[in-house]
């Protein structure tokens, strides 16, 4: 395990303030110095527009910009920065998927395929492309454990078209063997888009080795800021496609008659994009280097380990997912409402996250109207899962359960 | 404000044991609401004699805030007019609720859902 308070230095937010035991980073991740830093700097000293001006500042801003991308490309593993699209998060990536490509390559009857543990951002666009296109919409079942009904996986993507899963479940924890069902979406003649919000900020993920069509994943659940997110897509698949958005960047020639795309990446990134964001998402992927993926993931997976042996300790409750896992920990305790939960963590300062999680398929499969979800990160170690544990035993005095 | 302050006797035993739980078959006024943040659910049926609540139930899931709030509001309105209850507002419910949410903004939403519910069957048709 790394050392968790010897991180918690390099996040300004945990000397600011305390008590603070964050159970969110599921939801967003914390900043380290090393990020504000970068956005600092980038602000005070190199702040233009990018790819317009031919003056000193408007190059170093480019610079940095695209080497941020660079950067995040390496991270992920491909070395093609036409691969790489900035959006502004990882639900707009989905849905410029879902609109570039889906829309132009759907026919009616053609076949969709999710899973029922899909974060809305990954449920929503393609139920409503399967609308607006007469597609059908085939959603890949759980079993009992949490994990994805391998039966289903192999009926289901035979025959589809498109087929959009998730790497790491947002509340089961649940890593999906998405090479698998990469391999099987080529094999049926789909493409395969992952969403890694909750994967990439976790472990190593390389997208040479997934075989995946597209993977979308967001600044800022792995330490970077709001508003930037990522899109990469295979070169072949990302020429083919439309964009979404028309402006200023994306275009290379406007006539009145006719107006002609950019060159990708630029192709998608219309207007403005949050530079300071990518200055600051590259500066997040260089310090999750310096402490190694591999580590991180050894880590994430020791304390999430350590937390599900702790909380089954809990009389009362039940925690949702499989044992192996990645980052986070849903569940319930019987007698108290996961609002109600959350309410009395945050009295001792603990963070932790009560609702649906944007999975209401998810919730309705379990039967289920809301849960508690404590997610962990680079920063979180046993004390924060001791302290966790504790508090809900609080939450049972309280709640007289 | 301490959880022990917010979660107080009264409040956890309406959430256990709420009142004037159930549906109302003949009800005159009638909605339901649901607050897609934390997934609380309140239905709320009120009967009308002569202009007044003769009756009225609520059904419904969720935190104990939202819960033990529809149930001091459907104690609250016995007896009074449709003008008394459109006249009602956050103030009522923070009134009879007896805990201050001023710092909790998206519990405030739980504690007002049963109210919203009440203001939705005023206007339905």
């Amino acid at each position: 395990m790394l050392d968790a308070e010897k991180t918690k230095s390099d996040f300004p937010i945990f000397q600011k303030r305390k008590p603070l035991v964050y159970l969110d980073s599921a939801a967003t991740s914390q900043k380290p110095t090393a990020v504000l830093e970068a956005m600092d700097d980038f602000y005070q000293n190199h702040n233009a527009n990018v790819h317009r001006g031919v003056y000193k500042i408007s190059e170093e801003a480019t610079e940095r910009y695209e080497n941020a991308r660079k950067r995040i490309g390496g991270f992920i593993g491909t070395k093609n920065e036409k691969e790489m699209i900035y959006t502004r998060s990882a639900t707009e990536a989905i849905n410029l998927v879902m609109r570039g490509y889906g829309e132009k390559f759907i026919k009616a009857g053609g076949r969709i395929v999710v899973s029922v543990m899909e974060h809305h951002s990954n449920f929503v666009p393609w139920q409503r492309l399967a609308e607006k296109k007469k597609a059908k919409l085939e959603v890949i079942d759980i079993d009992e454990n949490g994990e994805l009904n391998e039966e289903e996986i192999k009926t289901k993507i035979k025959g589809a078209r498109i087929v959009a899963v998730s790497h790491v479940s947002n509340v089961l924890g649940t890593v999906n063997d998405v090479k698998e069902i990469c391999k099987l979406a080529h094999e049926a003649g789909a493409i395969c888009v992952v969403d890694g919000a909750q994967s990439v900020p976790h472990m190593a993920v390389d997208v040479q080795k997934l075989g995946c069509d597209f993977l979308v994943f967001s600044g800022h659940k792995m330490l970077g800021p709001d508003g930037i997110g990522i899109l990469y897509g295979k070169e072949e698949h990302l020429e083919a496609m439309d964009p979404m958005l028309f402006g200023g960047e994306m275009i290379s020639k406007v006539k009145i008659e006719k107006t002609e795309w950019n060159a990708l990446p630029y192709k998608f990134e219309a207007g403005t994009m949050p530079v300071a964001e990518a200055v600051g998402l590259g500066a997040a992927v260089a310090y999750l280097e310096k402490r190694g993926m591999e580590n991180i993931e050894k880590h994430g997976k020791e304390v999430v380990a350590y937390a599900m042996e702790k909380l089954h300790g809990i009389k009362g409750i039940t925690v949702y997912g499989p044992q192996k896992r990645i980052g986070v920990v849903a569940f319930n305790l019987n007698g108290i409402h996961a609002h109600d939960v959350a309410t009395v963590l945050d009295e001792r300062g603990i963070a932790v996250r009560s609702g649906h999680h944007c999975t209401m398929p998810l919730h309705e499969r379990l039967d289920i109207p809301a849960s508690a979800r404590a997610s962990f990160y680079i920063y979180n170690g046993r004390k924060d899962v001791d302290a966790l544990c504790e508090a809900l035993q609080y939450a049972k005095k309280v709640f007289k359960v | 404000m301490s959880s022990e302050d917010m979660y107080r006797e009264f409040i956890l035993e309406l959430y256990k044991n709420p009142i004037n739980f159930g549906k109302l078959e003949d009800a005159d006024l009638h909605a339901e609401s649901y607050n897609p943040l934390c997934g609380d659910k309140v239905e709320m049926y009120v009967k009308l004699t002569n202009g007044k609540v003769s009756d009225v139930k609520f059904d419904g899931s969720g935190c104990a805030i939202s819960q033990a709030s529809a149930s001091l509001l459907t104690e609250e309105i016995k007896g009074k007019t449709t003008e008394q209850l459109k006249a009602m507002a956050k103030e009522d419910i923070l009134r009879i609720l007896q805990i201050d949410l001023s710092k909790n903004p998206s519990r405030l939403k739980c504690a007002l859902l049963s109210l919203e519910t009440l203001k939705k069957a005023l206007v339905s048709p």
